[in-house]
């Protein structure tokens, strides 16, 4: 199978204190690390695109372990998402290619990690933007911890070029306050509550 | 007077290849942005020391995040750059103040040395609005190879109370520079132009 030629990472890091109401004592970490790869399939149909899936791998182990870098620890991370934007010579399916490689590699490294990592994936031209979905690492139904960020790199992806993402976050949003399940209170059984 | 600070955000950008050719070891531009409330936003303030004051601060901490994100000593820091953009109740001016009296000294401490000029740019904008960072050698402002620039954007910042302030830094120049000019090598670094 082809190999993965990365062309370039970009690594982001927010910290948010307040947004507009008290400054709570701890602070919110968001990391996002994008990897942009040369799409193999660019500009043809190919049918077997599977075997990708495996070569991805290291790749989103990589990207996990500087994630949990980033945030300052395994014990520290409570959400996840991720995402793939793929250039315009690519399929969105191509995309779809992430799902395994991306999501366990973060689960892998965290404990209790039991709910599903929330995504999404589109086709976009260099400079698109992409909001990747959070959610609480161990339980989908938390509210507090239903969040996004926002990722683009102004050159990336080219045509024939894809970028992945993987985010992690240390808690809920800043204020949040709508209710719901809380992180507190969750069995942590089933990935739901 | 202390920024109030929102948000912090710190990018960095490493480069492994380009136009199909390997960098190794790959270039790196890190940029750290702070989200602040604009003191003056809705007013004419004749006085603008306090943001000064600021641009002091967060020459510093701006300057020390990008240093500890690309993982280096001080000294290996080659270039750099600072911006502002401000949100629709501020002033232009605002920007100015940040960033040209006193937020070069702090920097050039975190990035020792820096002979040269640090590069700049400003504008007003609105949440989401990209920022282009110029970027330009810290010690020697001819050396070619290290003309570059990196942008910054938040979705959600500047408000329009708010101040976007961000600093550049760098390991390396451009990833494949061949446009001739003074070098890396070969610059003196003393007068902070070659």
């Amino acid at each position: 199978m082809p190999d993965v030629i990365l062309r370039k990472t970009s690594r982001v890091i927010e910290e948010i204190f307040h947004e507009g109401g008290p400054v709570p004592a701890k602070s919110l970490k968001r990391a996002a690390v994008m990897a942009v790869i040369k799409n193999p399939f660019a500009g043809r149909y190919e049918p077997d695109i599977q075997p990708f899936m495996e070569d991805l791998k290291p790749l989103g182990l990589s990207m996990a372990e500087k994630l949990v870098e980033m945030l300052g620890g395994a014990d520290q991370i409570e959400g996840y998402g991720k995402a793939a934007l793929i250039g315009a010579d690519g399929e969105l399916e191509h995309g779809a290619l992430w799902h395994a490689p991306g999501g366990y590699a973060m689960r892998e490294l965290l404990n209790g990690s039991n709910a599903i990592v929330p995504s999404t994936k589109k086709v976009g031209g260099v400079g698109a933007r992409l909001d990747v979905p959070i959610t609480h690492i161990n339980a989908s139904y938390v509210r507090s911890h239903f969040d996004s960020m926002e990722v683009g790199l102004n050159d990336a992806p080219r045509a024939d070029e894809m970028m992945l993402i993987l985010v992690m976050t240390t808690g809920a949003r800043i204020h949040n306050r709508a209710g719901g399940l809380a992180a507190a209170d969750i069995k942590g059984e089933d990935g739901l509550r | 007077m202390t920024a109030k600070i929102r948000k912090i955000a710190v990018n960095v950008e490493e480069t492994h290849s380009e136009m199909g050719r390997n960098i190794a070891p790959p270039t790196r531009k890190a940029v750290a942005v702070a989200v602040i409330e604009n003191p003056f936003a809705g007013v004419y303030q004749e006085d603008l020391s306090a943001l000064m004051d600021i641009g002091a601060e967060l020459g510093a901490l701006l300057g020390d995040k990008c240093v500890a994100a690309l993982g280096i000593a001080p000294a290996q820091a080659q270039s750099y750059g600072k911006s502002a953009m401000v949100g629709e109740n501020g002033e232009l001016e605002h920007a100015a103040a940040i960033l040209h009296p006193k937020l070069g000294a702090p920097l050039r401490a975190a990035v020792e040395k820096g002979a040269a000029l640090v590069a700049s740019s400003k504008k007003m904008g609105s949440p989401g609005q990209v920022l282009d960072v110029p970027l330009g050698h810290k010690d020697a402002a001819y050396v070619r190879s290290h003309f570059d620039g990196i942008e910054v954007c938040l979705n959600d910042a500047p408000r329009a109370n708010e101040i976007m302030v961000a600093v550049a830094v760098t390991d390396s120049g451009r990833p494949l520079p061949r446009v001739g000019g003074l070098t890396h090598d070969e610059a003196e670094g003393k007068d902070g132009l070659r």
